[in-house]
């Protein structure tokens, strides 16, 4: 479903993903963990084109993401292009990012009805259908400064949903979150996962939720992956000093 | 005497009548100058480094240059290209384009201070560019800035005398010619002073409501 070939990201002098491969199948759940700085979020943020990429090419369905193909070779995406081909990817951030000036339901329709041309009826049906799915359906007229964090976390999974993405994206999205609130954005993800056919990407730094929840998990560390495997392996018997040391320390810390 | 009330009240209702030419040119201009600045802004802010070169340029070049002489260049010069505009219409054409460059600094100003992430989203989302203007970035951009528009409203206003070079009958001129015609300028120069006085006073209090409104409505 998605495939990263040999992608390396440069800022400057600073390589923070070196010729990375990754190869995710259709409805597998991948959970993205590692020290910070390591690259996880550039990851993420590449597959939704908001990064463009050095070296290398993204697949999408066996599509080129970053690329586009002319004169049969593969020449850099431009905007028109990427226009196409993101409506498959949804993205859901660690800071929310809702548009504070719209409600929560004007929030999930403002992409169907205007990117994909849905009537304002259908959307707005189709928004409180995942609205209600994520336990918001009450809160459909409010704007988002009036929402916790959890909630908030909630409507931003819904808004992403309502365009239909075939692979989702979660940077640490309860990271901002109270502890109490991380439960309900997880049970969220959670359902989702059983709900819909979807491919997931997420970053995280709740080990019990990746062990229970992902079908494969990746360590990475240095702008590469560095361990990855099942995630009994990977949590239970991880063969490599950085993972152990790494996860020894957030099992401490948490 | 030094002040004549009577003259007073005889030239008052000639310059309330110039008054009204006044507040025309001020609001066409500000109307242009609202328009063609956003239009500047979003235009500055282009991927394509020609058009946003080109347009900052232009913008650099108006703001820096004097009111007054972008005045006599479209009412004198433009003519001999072929384009004749009245007095009135130069002026206020003038006014709007002159004022529509502090107009772009200020939506830019409101523009950059959207956070990163509402472009993201709005990526994320794959909403086209225009949408993301119009629905996104515009409605949260222009509220925070009202106030600093309001202010160039007020000065526009108070520079509305200088089409009185190119003989626009707004106040000040009007109070010329009466002054010229009774040999007596005190009365009507006075006049047109606490008109400016009393108008800018009105508009900055409705502007200071207009920002108490604002930042009410932004903690909602
Ligand atoms: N826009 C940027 N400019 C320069 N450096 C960046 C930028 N974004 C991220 N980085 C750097 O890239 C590295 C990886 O960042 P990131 O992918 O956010 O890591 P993680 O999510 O694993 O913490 C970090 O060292 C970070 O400082
Ligand atoms: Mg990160």
């Amino acid at each position: 479903m998605v495939r990263f070939s040999g992608v390396t990201k440069r800022y400057g002098d600073l390589t923070v993903l070196d010729n990375l491969d990754l190869d995710v199948a259709p409805q597998e759940k991948v959970a993205i963990i590692g020290p910070s700085g390591s690259g996880k979020t550039t990851v993420l943020r590449m597959l939704m084109t908001l990064e463009r990429i050095d070296d290398g090419v993204i697949y999408v369905d066996g599509r080129p993401l970053t690329h586009m193909e002319s004169n049969g070779g593969l020449v850099r995406a431009n905007e028109k292009y990427l226009r196409s081909v993101r409506g498959d990817i949804g993205m859901v951030f660690q800071h929310f990012n809702l548009f504070p000036h719209m409600t929560v339901l004007r929030n999930c329709t403002e992409a169907p009805i205007n990117v994909l041309g849905l009537p304002k009826a259908q959307a707005e049906e189709r928004a409180v259908e995942l609205l209600e799915l994520v336990g918001l359906g009450d809160k459909l007229g409010e704007y988002p400064q009036r929402l916790s964090g959890g909630q908030k976390q909630r409507v931003a999974i819904a808004r992403a949903l309502a365009m239909r993405p075939k692979v989702m994206l979660f940077d640490e999205v309860t990271s901002a979150l109270d502890p109490e609130l991380v439960g309900e954005v997880l049970n969220a993800i959670r359902m989702l996962g059983k709900q819909f056919q979807l491919t997931m990407l997420m970053v995280t730094h709740q080990m019990g939720f990746a062990k229970e929840f992902a079908d494969r998990v990746c360590f990475f560390y240095e702008g590469k992956i560095h361990e990855e495997g099942p995630p009994e392996q990977i949590f239970n018997a991880p063969e490599r000093e950085r993972t152990q040391q790494f996860l020894s320390a957030v099992l401490e810390a948490g | 005497m030094f002040w004549d009330w009577e003259y007073a009240f005889e030239v008052l209702p000639v310059l309330a009548g110039a008054s009204i030419i006044t507040i025309q040119a001020t609001v066409l201009g500000f109307i242009l100058a609202l328009v063609l600045g956003l239009i500047f802004a979003i235009m500055r802010m282009s991927r394509n480094r020609a058009i946003s070169g080109a347009t900052t340029a232009v913008v650099e070049f108006i703001r820096s240059t004097p009111l007054l002489i972008q005045i006599f260049f479209i009412y004198f010069v433009l003519p001999e290209f072929g384009i004749v505009l009245d007095a009135f219409l130069a002026g206020t054409l003038a006014l709007g384009i002159h004022y529509a460059t502090y107009c772009s600094e200020v939506y830019r100003a409101g523009i950059e201070a959207i956070p990163r992430g509402q472009w993201e989203a709005a990526t994320a989302l794959n909403l086209s560019p225009t949408t993301t203007f119009r629905d996104i970035i515009i409605p949260q951009a222009i509220p925070p800035v009202v106030p600093a528009l309001g202010n160039y409203l007020v000065a526009l206003f108070k520079e509305t005398p200088l089409l009185s070079a190119i003989a626009v009958l707004e106040l000040m001129q009007t109070a010329k010619i009466l002054g010229s015609q009774n040999f007596r300028y005190i009365e009507p120069i006075t006049l047109v002073g606490g008109f400016f006085l009393i108008f800018s006073l009105i508009a900055s209090a409705a502007n200071r409501y207009a920002e108490r409104r604002l930042s009410t409505i932004g903690k909602r």
